[in-house]
């Protein structure tokens, strides 16, 4: 059981990295995106430091919904996706798979970039420790709610469009916790708790999700 | 079971198109009538609020409206689950003709709840826990919508569909909360709409009562769209040809 969702994970990181413009472009897109808040809003840090986890938080889930749309179309693009439905393993643990190789592709480098941004906006060390923890717990959850828009999109005009609106909405709570993780910190009282709810929502999501991406990928190929 | 009264026979289209034909007067009337009553009730019998004037009677609303925008999201979760557990061709018609009045029951409490909380609160919109939720309510029926006006195929537009409602349903009580915690460690301007006073029984009948009828306006309205949307659907099949044939047109 393992050892296909391994194999997709394996398979889908080689593919990224013969593509890595993709990954990259995906990323710069982050680091712009944060970036124009405090030429929109103005650098005075004590506002900055105020904004920053939305903003940061804000981006990575708009980073991590670019990314989204490729999740299934290349494979559905040449035929791989149908072969992967007929094989006898179930569906829902292949697309555990890709979207665990997402996330190491999209939400694992924000993670690693934030702290560097996070500097950007003044925040201190705690602060920046906990913003990359929520950041590194979060985006799974990202990956696997996504993963069902992804799916349910699948091959649809305007796809890229419809997938944040379907998405967005439900994206919510893990902004509202990764973001309050952070907020937290800094007021003193202790990130702890939005941490654990945040992972919570990740085991949640990476437990069920990928099921629900897998139904849809059904009635997708019928 | 008897053959004269089946309730799976109106699982398909060719017979529930005409009972769902026979049904609407009777929704409607009902919803004019709760209606008048309520009106009457709410704007003439009910007596004026010591606190909020004459402006509290915009609840008479916004309160069914609110509650008719949650309550149709989990009756189109029922139909998505029923649809994609037993196929019925139906149950996806049923989810896509409520959709749209789910969305116009949310937008107006949205509206309404904005119209009074200028006068109440000082503000159109505050990020309240309530108002949030609400909003993303309405961002999940225009996420429906938008997925099932997308996808060509019809059958698979209503699996899709209600796919992501089922999704919708297990995840809105994890986004009230997640908005409802965030919204009290928020808390900058401080406006409680839990602790309501005692309402007059005047004013609860009249609410009850136009709860009714928002209820009975949308069976009515979500009947007609369904009809619509089977004649559609059906069009090349013999029983919309002899129904059309029929009305003379």
């Amino acid at each position: 059981m393992l050892r296909i969702v391994t194999a997709v994970v394996a398979r889908d990181l080689r593919l990224a990295m013969r593509r890595q413009a993709d990954i990259v472009s995906a990323l710069f897109f982050f680091i712009i995106v944060v970036s124009l808040f405090p030429l929109g809003i103005g650098p005075e840090p004590d506002l900055l430091r105020k904004l920053a986890p939305g903003v940061l938080w804000v981006a990575a889930l708009l980073a991590t919904m670019l990314s989204l749309p490729r999740l299934f179309a290349d494979d559905h693009r040449d035929g791989t996706l149908e072969q992967l439905a007929l094989a006898p393993h179930p569906l829902g643990l292949v697309v555990t798979g890709k979207v665990i190789a997402h996330w190491l592709v999209s939400g694992l480098p924000l993670a690693v970039l934030a702290p560097v941004l996070g500097l950007q906006f003044d925040l201190s060390t705690e602060a920046l420790v906990v913003l990359t923890a929520s950041i590194l717990i979060g985006t799974p959850a990202l990956s696997g709610i996504g993963g069902i828009g992804a799916a349910l999109t699948l091959g649809l005009r305007g796809g890229g469009v419809l997938l944040s609106l379907l998405v967005l909405p439900l994206y919510i709570p893990v902004l509202i916790f990764g973001a309050g993780a952070v907020d937290a910190t800094v007021s003193g009282l202790g990130g702890e708790a939005h941490l654990s709810l945040l992972a919570a929502l990740t085991l949640a999501a990476l437990g069920f999700a990928p099921w629900a991406a897998a139904a849809a990928l059904r009635i997708a190929l019928e | 079971m008897t053959d004269r009264f089946n309730i799976y026979r109106y699982a398909a289209p060719s017979a529930f198109y005409p009972l769902a034909g026979a049904m609407v007067p009777w929704f409607a009337a009902a919803a004019v009538l709760f209606g008048l009553a309520g009106l009457w009730l709410g704007m003439l019998v009910a007596p004026t609020d010591f606190q909020q004037g004459e402006g509290y009677r915009i609840i008479f609303i916004h309160v069914p409206a609110s509650w008719m925008s949650m309550f149709i999201y989990l009756v189109m979760a029922f139909w998505a689950a029923i649809g994609l557990a037993f196929n019925t061709r139906l149950s996806g018609m049923m989810a896509q003709a409520l959709a749209p009045t789910g969305a116009l029951m949310a937008f107006l409490s949205l509206w309404t709840g904005a119209l009074w909380g200028k006068p109440m609160w000082g503000t159109w919109w505050v990020w309240d826990a309530r108002l949030t939720s609400e909003l993303i309510l309405l961002f999940l029926y225009i996420g429906y919508m938008a997925l099932v006006a997308a996808i060509d195929d019809p059958r698979r537009a209503d699996k899709a569909g209600g796919l992501l409602l089922l999704v919708g349903v297990v995840n809105i009580p994890i986004i009230y909360f997640s908005v409802k915690w965030w919204n009290t460690l928020h808390q900058g301007a401080s406006v409680s709409l839990t602790k309501s006073p005692s309402m007059a029984a005047t004013m609860l009948w009249g609410m009850l009562l136009m709860a009714l009828c928002f209820w009975m306006y949308s069976i009515a309205v979500a009947l007609i769209r369904v009809r619509t949307i089977m004649l559609e659907r059906e069009r090349n099949t013999d029983w919309v040809r002899e129904t059309l044939e029929g009305d003379g047109k």
